[in-house]
């Protein structure tokens, strides 16, 4: 009966019947404890944990290990079972070629678990059927030995911990180490997930650098991202200097740190400083649904009602220059259906919330002793906040616009849609600039193939963004530091 | 000016009693506040206080925790209104001018009427700047020289000077809670005030700080009006000329400090400086 039920059910039925076994055991523990502890107190040796301590205790040990031996089965049972099958391979297989066989084994696969992606088994080589059928073999073992081990944990498990509930158990400082385990399981989640990514970034990177100087991708002026598909083609050899995308992308932000900065710190001086609670309570929250908005609608505003205002202005700007200065030929504002200042402009509007609540925080973390100090000796709000306020939370306010930065060059969705393609170095803001993110996208989506320059320079380009942002996040948290000790 | 003979103040001390109080023409008193009563929200902190503070003297305010000794102080520079929800009734004169008057800012009023805190608070910059803070925000100086004299002077009197004139440069967070109290009191004075206030400026000092400025605040009472709030009985004892007893937001008695102290005419007040509660 096993063998029809399916993997991901069976591991679902599995961990119900785990939680009604924690349950059960939860309650024997509990109870053995309390009989414990009626009997003790004639016996004058009092309980070390209370019941319920007991009873968590008697769970764990129960339903712990056999979950984590069901975790490791529904991780990587299949994967495991498969392998086995293959590593017994069918003579066959041996002469093929290494994609053939990654192919042959992909098709015995989805046999294995019963087809339904497309494969038909008449349709493919013999071989890859009597692989199929030994990797449904092999899986089928896979689940009785998981479905075994787990059963026999849960039962050992159960025994031990109702043998060992005695009065001197510390059944509490147990419960409290595995809470203290799981969290930092969780955490240790999140560290693992990180360095997966970077290392991955890392490894593809490299091989980049294997075919690209990295010299050329540091310092080069020209990128194009393209690479021969046949060796006499021509005009399509590839240019990888990543310089105009980091121009691109550092013009974005600056444009975006011009709005945001101004706007978010004095928006966040105003809020903390001068309005008043009622004023305060509407529009903080007002002011945060901004963070909330998705950015691909702020991209879309950027392109369809900002890019052709923007537009429109460039050339207006364009024919009263040329006026001014009739010696000069051609256009003086080359005006882009996408610009450089649509995107910037939107992020700022975007990135305000940031920058304001960020700020807003750090000057109320000035203490009150220091305005009420400044306005005792008779100097005004606007007198406190320019000279003790600010200077005192100037570094708190620093790192909340790095934090700003860091975000602002990592945006894709806006830049995506109002920035333009076209990587160039230039000091007209209405002029269309790409950005690393708009790059990276660019490259990764459509038919791509994962092994030439083209589609690798993406890593490249990820590795540096993720490398810029660290950068600025460790100078945010480091100035940020200097300034918690200071009020400390 | 110099006229303060003990009938006098005793004198002035029964004009208290009398509500009524009659015109401010003497020029011994300072500040003159009659029937003030502080709000904040719906809960009234001050019950008609009627108190006279008097000029080149040291008045202490006394009363257990919350008995609204700190609110009188900050309604003498209207601190008060930088308290949201906070209203004052009853009429507090400086000089014989209503503080609440139109005509009065009560920004250009905090310049006169100087404050200390319970605690330090000097600001994030270096001792100089401190001291010189208030002086630039009012123009008090045409020039750097003239500034620095300002500073030094400052620092003298607040008899700081001598410890820190090698290192005025250093942050004024750099030194120790005495110091940065005689600091604030150096701050406050190169505003050039009438008036100082106070507010339990020893509770955070170690006993040798708290002689320090004890010492200092018998020292300024030549030149200003102070007042000051104080938990310690035996530091109104010490420094003050005037006792004012406050409990629960009244004023309860007030007259010349050897008498509050030797012969009080209310029971509470006895039973407070006895210890008998507070």
């Amino acid at each position: 009966m096993l063998e029809q039920i399916a993997h991901s059910r069976l591991v679902l039925i599995a961990l119900s019947a785990l939680v009604v076994w924690a349950a059960t055991l939860f309650l024997l523990g509990r109870r053995r404890a309390v009989v414990l502890a009626a009997s003790s107190i004639s016996g004058g040796r009092q309980m070390h944990s209370r019941p319920n301590y007991h009873g968590y205790f008697a769970a764990l040990l129960a339903a712990g290990p056999a979950f984590l031996a069901l975790a490791f089965y529904a991780l990587f049972g299949q994967a495991l079972a498969d392998r086995i099958a293959i590593s017994d391979l069918p003579a066959d297989f041996s002469a093929l070629s290494a994609f053939e066989r990654a192919v042959q084994i992909d098709a015995a696969r989805a046999l294995a678990e019963g087809g339904g992606s497309g494969v038909i088994a008449s349709e493919q080589p013999p071989a890859v059927g009597t692989l199929a059928t030994a990797m449904e073999r092999s899986r089928g073992g896979a689940k009785l030995i998981a479905v075994a081990v787990a059963i026999a944990l849960a039962v050992l498990g159960a025994a031990i911990a109702l043998m060992r509930i005695k009065p001197a158990l510390r059944a509490r400082t147990m419960v409290e180490r595995v809470i203290g385990g799981l969290l930092m399981l969780c955490s240790g989640v999140a560290i693992a997930t990180t360095a997966g990514i970077v290392l991955s970034l890392v490894f593809e990177t490299i091989r980049f650098f294997g075919e690209v100087s990295p010299l050329e991708f540091m310092f080069g002026l020209k990128w194009s991202a393209q690479t021969q598909i046949r060796p006499d083609q021509i005009g399509s050899s590839g240019a990888f200097g990543a310089v105009p995308l980091l121009f691109g992308s550092l013009m974005i932000t600056l444009i975006a740190m011009l709005v945001a900065a101004p706007v978010g710190l004095f928006a966040a001086i105003y809020l903390s400083e001068y309005a008043g609670p009622r004023f305060r309570a509407t529009v903080k929250p007002i002011l945060e649904v901004l963070a909330g908005v998705p950015t691909v609608v702020y991209g879309f505003f950027a392109l369809l009602t900002v890019a052709p205002a923007i537009k429109a202005f460039g050339e207006w700007l364009n024919r009263v220059l040329m006026n001014l200065f009739p010696g000069v030929e051609g256009p003086i504002i080359d005006a882009q259906p996408t610009s450089a200042l649509a995107a910037g402009l939107v992020m700022g509007v975007m990135i305000i919330p940031f920058v304001s609540s960020l700020s807003d925080d750090v000057i109320n973390a000035a203490p009150q002793s220091l305005r009420d100090g400044s306005a005792a000796l008779g100097a005004t709000r606007a007198e406190t906040i320019r000279k003790v306020i600010l200077p005192a939370a100037l570094p708190g306010i620093v790192a909340a616009l790095l934090l700003a930065v860091s975000r602002a060059i990592g945006e894709t969705m806006i830049v995506v849609m109002a920035a333009g393609q076209r990587a160039q170095i230039t000091a007209n803001p209405f002029s269309d600039v790409t950005t690393i993110t708009v790059q990276i996208v660019d490259l990764l989506t459509g038919d791509t193939e994962f092994d030439s320059p083209k589609t690798l320079s993406a890593f490249a380009l990820g590795f540096g963004l993720f490398l810029l942002t660290l950068l600025f996040n460790v100078i945010a948290q480091q100035v940020v530091k200097a300034y918690r000790e200071k009020y400390e | 000016m110099n006229r303060v003979d003990h009938a006098a103040i005793k004198a002035s001390d029964s004009d208290v009693r009398r509500p009524d109080g009659g015109p401010t023409a003497d020029p011994r008193i300072k500040v003159k506040t009659r029937g003030v009563s502080v709000f904040y929200g719906d809960k009234q902190a001050l019950f008609g206080v009627d108190l006279d503070i008097d000029e080149k003297s040291v008045t202490a305010l006394i009363g257990p925790s919350g008995c609204g000794k700190s609110t009188y102080l900050r309604c003498i520079n209207r601190m008060n209104d930088t308290i949201e929800g906070c209203r004052i009734e009853g009429s507090i004169e400086i000089d014989g001018e209503d503080i609440h008057d139109r005509s009065i800012d009560p920004v250009l009023l905090r310049a006169r009427v100087g404050m200390v805190f319970q605690k330090p608070n000097p600001f994030p910059k270096s001792i100089f700047d401190n001291v010189a803070y208030g002086a630039r925000i009012h123009g008090l100086a045409s020039s750097r020289k003239e500034l620095e004299e300002i500073v030094q002077s400052s620092l003298e009197k607040a008899g700081l000077w001598g410890e820190v004139k090698d290192r005025l440069g250093q942050p004024g967070t750099s030194l120790s809670g005495g110091q940065q109290q005689r600091l604030v009191i150096a701050r406050a004075i190169a505003v050039r005030p009438d008036v100082i206030l106070m507010d339990e400026p020893c509770s955070a000092l170690d006993p040798i700080a708290t002689a320090k400025i004890e010492e200092l605040i018998d020292e300024l009472r030549f030149n200003y009006c102070i007042v000051i709030v104080t938990h310690s009985m035996a530091q109104a004892a010490r420094v003050s000329q005037k006792t004012a007893f406050f409990h629960l937001g009244k004023l309860v008695e007030t007259g010349p400090t050897e008498l509050i102290f030797t012969n009080p005419r209310e029971s509470r007040t006895q039973d407070y400086i006895t210890g008998r509660f507070g």
